[in-house]
């Protein structure tokens, strides 16, 4: 693709950080490549921050590499960007023509709140994990990987949901602020395994009681998360857990706290 | 885990709104045979046979009470749903999605709920509550055929209804999907059956409802 520059204004979420109110800040930005990636972009206007001596915008990043979900950014009115199946790592700056405004804000939830400028606090995803995202085994040598036959089509449906790298777009982009697509995920990839048995009824109960303590809002079927999860987790994966949360309270020998 | 606690998480909730919706479908689906009687163009003898009998059979009207426990709790639950999605996300994006990630009744069914809640007042107050009464307190069944067509000669009553079938129709069409979905019986298998279904019948119920009172209004039958 034939390489130009271009030059923006960005329409970007400052907040000093939990306490503080926020404020949108607008800056522009010259000589953006059209080969850089987002972040890249935010790397040019925080260097051209730190030259004029001010704050440059905090936001989270590490892989960049499209694998790690850190890089939570609402682009637009839309998680991570517009690109389908994309984190903001891996969005181009070709998507855009010069003289473009883009509005960058952080996930919105109460759930998810503002440590600083686009950073969100996102530890309510790691609560539900030790609310049952586990599975128990012995210790000791590891067994054989094939030693338990698993069905293939099975195999490919767990590790599709596993692809899950819970960056929190689903819950950002949807309406209600629910987490119900990375917990369906999270139990769905344990739930198709033999290995996640044990915890089974317990497991899909624990979570979403904690899902529901972390004040995320509720599941209402609109889709907004499947559309923007970077890693194409779809919705039968929750029509999966409300099938194990179903088959937990019916069975009568679910116990949690 | 108790009967009340399953019901009252945030997927127990969900679980109200499904079962609770199911039996509306299923009640519309009874409504709808029954009205449509009306089409045998018989100045309302097969109608009026029907109506009576719905009226009358002691399983009917003790289902109808059901009916109406379910319908306060489908409304009740699904406003409280409302409020409280709404609140989980106290300071609100500047920029939203709109119709990019999700079309817009998938997100509007408080509104179109509502708005379905504000036709059945009127709906109610025209035929079901003085038709009882009239049973309970007053000389007997009223003439329904008779009722309508008196109703639907009168233009702001025809459109009114024609704008309750119109929310009914988007309404359903998501809550059809959905109450499945939270069922869990939308996989992979018979997602397509299920939406092919769905959208057949938001489609067909509420155009049967709505040629009633365009039948009477147009002259169709008499
Ligand atoms: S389900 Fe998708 S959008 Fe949600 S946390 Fe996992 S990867 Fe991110
Ligand atoms: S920085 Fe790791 S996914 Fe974007």
């Amino acid at each position: 693709m034939e390489h130009h520059t271009i030059g923006l204004t960005l329409k970007v979420w400052r907040q000093k950080n939990n306490k503080a109110k926020g404020q949108f800040e607008t800056f522009n930005v010259k000589n953006i490549s059209t080969e850089m990636s987002f972040l890249e972009m935010f790397d040019v206007l925080n260097e051209q921050l730190v030259a004029e001596n001010k704050e440059p915008v905090a936001f989270d990043h590490d892989c960049r590499e499209g694998i790690c979900g850190a890089c939570s950014m609402y682009i637009n009115g839309r998680a991570h960007g517009p690109w389908h199946n994309t984190t903001t790592c891996q969005l181009h700056m070709r998507e855009y023509k010069d003289g473009d405004t883009i509005v960058v804000e952080p996930w919105r939830a109460n759930s998810f709140p503002v440590l600083k400028d686009l950073i969100v606090d996102r530890s309510s995803f790691d609560r539900i994990i030790q609310a049952g995202g586990y599975i128990s085994v012995n210790t000791g040598n590891a067994v054989d990987a094939n030693s338990l036959p698993i069905e293939k089509h099975r195999a490919d449906e767990s590790f599709a949901a596993a692809a899950c790298i819970g960056c929190g777009a689903c819950v950002a982009a949807c309406p209600n602020a629910s987490a119900m697509l990375f917990v369906s995920a999270k139990v769905s990839h344990l739930a198709l395994l033999p290995q996640g048995d044990p915890e089974r009824k317990i497991r899909s109960v624990n979570m979403i009681e904690q899902m529901d303590k972390e004040g995320f809002g509720s599941c209402t079927n609109i889709g907004a998360c499947e559309a923007e999860c970077p890693k194409g987790i779809s919705l039968e994966n929750i029509a999966r857990l409300n099938r194990e949360y179903l088959g937990a309270v019916f069975s009568g020998d679910s116990q949690n706290a | 885990m108790s009967w009340k606690h399953s019901f009252s998480t945030s997927i127990g909730k969900k679980l109200q709104m499904s079962f609770t919706g199911l039996f509306l479908i299923l009640f519309l689906l009874v409504h709808c045979y029954v009205n449509a009687q009306i089409f045998w163009n018989d100045g309302g003898a097969k109608f009026n046979e029907a109506a009576h009998f719905m009226g009358n059979n002691f399983l009917i009207r003790t289902t109808e009470i059901g009916l109406f426990a379910f319908l306060i709790l489908h409304i009740v639950q699904g406003l409280a749903l409302w409020a409280k999605n709404r609140s989980r996300r106290s300071v609100r994006y500047q920029v939203t999605a709109g119709n990019k990630t999700s079309p817009w009744y998938r997100r509007s069914m408080g509104l179109l709920g509502t708005l379905i809640l504000l036709f059945l007042i009127i709906h109610l107050s025209k035929f079901w509550i003085p038709n009882r009464y009239a049973q309970t307190f007053g000389s007997g069944e009223l003439n329904l055929y008779t009722r309508m067509r008196e109703e639907f000669s009168i233009t702001w009553v025809v459109l009114f209804y024609l704008g309750g079938c119109i929310a009914l129709a988007w309404h359903l069409v998501h809550g059809f999907y959905s109450s499945l979905q939270t069922l869990g019986l939308t996989t992979h298998k018979y997602k397509k059956m299920i939406n092919g279904i769905g959208i057949g019948f938001s489609i067909i119920v509420p155009l049967v409802f709505a040629l009633m009172p365009l039948a009477f209004y147009l002259n169709w039958i008499i």
